[in-house]
C-alpha cells in the first residue's frame, strides 16, 4: 500500500470487510427466511406472556418509586461491608491516616443510616 | 446425486452435499428443548441432560425457560385437563420449526392415571406428537432413543416439495387451537386436526 493512496485507505478496506464479515450471515438467514420458512404470527405467538396464562392486564403499571428508600439502605449497608471486611482484615497494620479516613467513610455511611431512621423508613409497618 | 458415487468420493476425501441436508444437519443438531417438566418423567429428562447421560453429545443439552427460543417440546409426564391449555399455548408460542416428544405413558395415553376424570389421556389430542416414548417413566437411554429418531425424521425432511413438512408451508397454520377448561372437560375434548379417536373394527384378527 503507497502512501498517496492515503493512510486511512487500509482501514476502510478493513472496516468495510468486518461489515461484510458481519452482515452476510444476517443477509443470508434473512433471505433464507424470505425463500423457505414463511413467518406464521398469531394471536399466542404474538402475546407477551411466556408461561402458558393468558396475559392480563396493561405490561404498563405504574411503579412505586418510594423504593429507592430501600435501594439507597441496601446500598449504605453492602458498601459498608464491602470496605469493613478489608480494613477489618488489615487495622493492625494500618497508619493513623488511614484509619482516620476509614473512620470518615464510615460517618458518611452512619449519616445516610441516621438519616433515614430519621426519615421513618425503618420502621416496619 | 448417486449413493456410490457419493460414497467413492468421500473414501477419496471429498465431502459432497446437498442444501437441504446442510439446513437439516444444522437443525437436527441444535434442537433446544423447552425446560419444563409436568410430573416424575421431569426427573428423568433433567437426569438426561446432566452429565451421566449428556444430551448435549446430540446437541440438545440447552434447556431453553422462554418457548420463543425453544424448538422441541418434551411432555414429560401426566397431563392434567388443567394443565393441556398451558401447555398448547406454550407450544403454539414457540417458534418454528418445532417439535414434541411425548414422553412417558402418561403424555402417550394418561398411563396409570388414564381412568382419572382430571387426566389427559394423552397430549396427541391437541398437538402433533413427532415421537411417543412408551416406559413408566421411560429411562435416559429412552428419551435419548427418541431424540435420535426424531433427527432421524428431521434430517429426511425436504426442502421443498408437496411433502416439506409445517414450518415450510405458508398455507399452514403454526398454530393449534387451545381447549378451554370447562366445568366438566376440556373443550373441545380433542382436536380433529391431528387426532381422531381409534376406530375398533370387530371380528378382524389382531
Amino acid at each position: 500500500m503507497t502512501s498517496e493512496q492515503g493512510p486511512y485507505l487500509f482501514l476502510t478496506l478493513l472496516g468495510v470487510a468486518a461489515l461484510l464479515f458481519a452482515l452476510t450471515p444476517l443477509a443470508l438467514a434473512w433471505l433464507w427466511a424470505r425463500v423457505f420458512s414463511p413467518a406464521k404470527p398469531g394471536l399466542d405467538k404474538n402475546s407477551i406472556y411466556e408461561c402458558g396464562l393468558e396475559s392480563k392486564g396493561d405490561a404498563w403499571v405504574p411503579f412505586r418509586s418510594e423504593y429507592y428508600l430501600y435501594a439507597i439502605i441496601f446500598l449504605v449497608l453492602d458498601v459498608e461491608t464491602l470496605f469493613l471486611m478489608p480494613f477489618a482484615v488489615s487495622f493492625s497494620g494500618l497508619s493513623t491516616g488511614a484509619v482516620l479516613a476509614m473512620l470518615v467513610f464510615l460517618l458518611l455511611l452512619v449519616e445516610g443510616l441516621v438519616w433515614a431512621w430519621g426519615k421513618g423508613v425503618l420502621n416496619w409497618k | 446425486m448417486d449413493e456410490q458415487l457419493r460414497h467413492e468420493l468421500g473414501r477419496q476425501g471429498i465431502f459432497v452435499t446437498t442444501l437441504e441436508e446442510l439446513y437439516n444437519w444444522g437443525r437436527k443438531n441444535s434442537l433446544w428443548p423447552l425446560g419444563f417438566g409436568l410430573a416424575c418423567c421431569a426427573i428423568e429428562m433433567i437426569a438426561t441432560s446432566m452429565a451421566r447421560f449428556d444430551l448435549a453429545r446430540f446437541g440438545a443439552e440447552v434447556f431453553r425457560p422462554s418457548p420463543r427460543q425453544a424448538d422441541l417440546m418434551i411432555v414429560a409426564g401426566t397431563v392434567t385437563k388443567k394443565m393441556a391449555p398451558q401447555v398448547v399455548r406454550l407450544y403454539n408460542q414457540m417458534a418454528e420449526p418445532k417439535y414434541v416428544i411425548a414422553m412417558g405413558a402418561c403424555a402417550i395415553s394418561g398411563g396409570p392415571f388414564k381412568q382419572g376424570y382430571n387426566v389427559l389421556k394423552g397430549i396427541d389430542r391437541y398437538l402433533p406428537v413427532d415421537v411417543h416414548i412408551p416406559g413408566c417413566p421411560p429411562r435416559p437411554e429412552a428419551l435419548l432413543d427418541a431424540f435420535m429418531a426424531l433427527q432421524q425424521k428431521i434430517a429426511q425432511q425436504s426442502l421443498t416439495g408437496e411433502h416439506r413438512p409445517r414450518h415450510l408451508r405458508a398455507d399452514v397454520p403454526g398454530e393449534f387451537p387451545v381447549p378451554v377448561f370447562g366445568a366438566h372437560d376440556l373443550q373441545p375434548p380433542s382436536n380433529p386436526q391431528v387426532w381422531s379417536a381409534p376406530q375398533m373394527r370387530r371380528g378382524e384378527g389382531a
